[in-house]
């Protein structure tokens, strides 16, 4: 498959993977905002080891999401269409993702 | 040609509009809340109140949920060819959408308010 096709179909599926998690944030989220208790509770799940995976997991889905996101901005504009071109950017779009994951997690970890 | 008879150009427009707005807030949380003095539920709370922040946080709930919606339609209409599945599933979504709207909002104005 070629590196373009790639970062469509990453695309796709992380945008469907995090609607699916809109429901369970907007609850986290209540919680967090509800009073001391429900927010430690909230900190209590993001802090517990099987969920921090989860996260990277969310954090490289958010991050290829936006890079992609960008570069699909760029080539509406008519940058980079050529195909040369247009494949590098897809392989910028992977590696910033993972290096943005990477940082991140290294922040949180 | 109208607006609304642009076929698919309002909802490729909104797409990228709200792309661009959740962009731009979620690089200002990540500033603002990475030079935070302290993890408490009194922090977070006073952050999320503060009325620009509160603001900003209901335009990016209507963008992420505008955004989901979107994309979730484009989706089922690539691969849900049936109507008999595709109908329903884009009900039970636009639900989901609501009600997470409706909520997150409702969170807001009551840390907005306090």
């Amino acid at each position: 498959m070629p590196v373009m096709a790639v970062v469509s179909i990453l695309h796709r599926i992380s945008g469907v993977a995090m609607v699916l998690l809109i429901p369970l944030l907007v609850y986290l989220f209540d919680l967090s905002l509800r009073n001391p208790q429900g927010f430690q509770t909230v900190l209590a799940v993001l802090n517990s080891t099987p969920v921090r995976l989860l996260e990277v997991l969310l954090v490289w889905m958010l991050a290829h999401h936006f890079f992609a996101g960008v570069r699909f901005l760029v080539l509406d504009m008519d940058w980079g269409v050529e195909k040369a071109v247009a494949r590098k950017s897809a392989w910028l779009v992977h590696g910033a993702a993972v290096v943005t994951t990477l940082l991140i997690a290294g922040a949180l970890l | 040609m109208s607006w609304r008879g642009a076929n698919g150009l309002r909802p490729w427009l909104m797409q990228r509009l709200s792309a661009v707005y959740m962009a731009g807030f979620l690089l200002f949380a990540l500033g603002s809340l990475a030079g935070a003095s302290s993890v408490s539920f009194e922090a977070w709370r006073d952050w999320v109140g503060q009325p620009l922040v509160n603001a900003a946080m209901a335009l990016f709930v209507v963008a992420l949920l505008t955004h989901a919606w979107v994309g979730t339609r484009d989706v089922l209409m690539d691969y849900v060819k049936p109507m008999a599945l595709r109908f329903p599933l884009l009900l039970l979504f636009a639900l989901i959408f609501l009600i997470s709207l409706f909520w997150s909002l409702r969170v807001l104005f009551s840390v907005a308010a306090a």
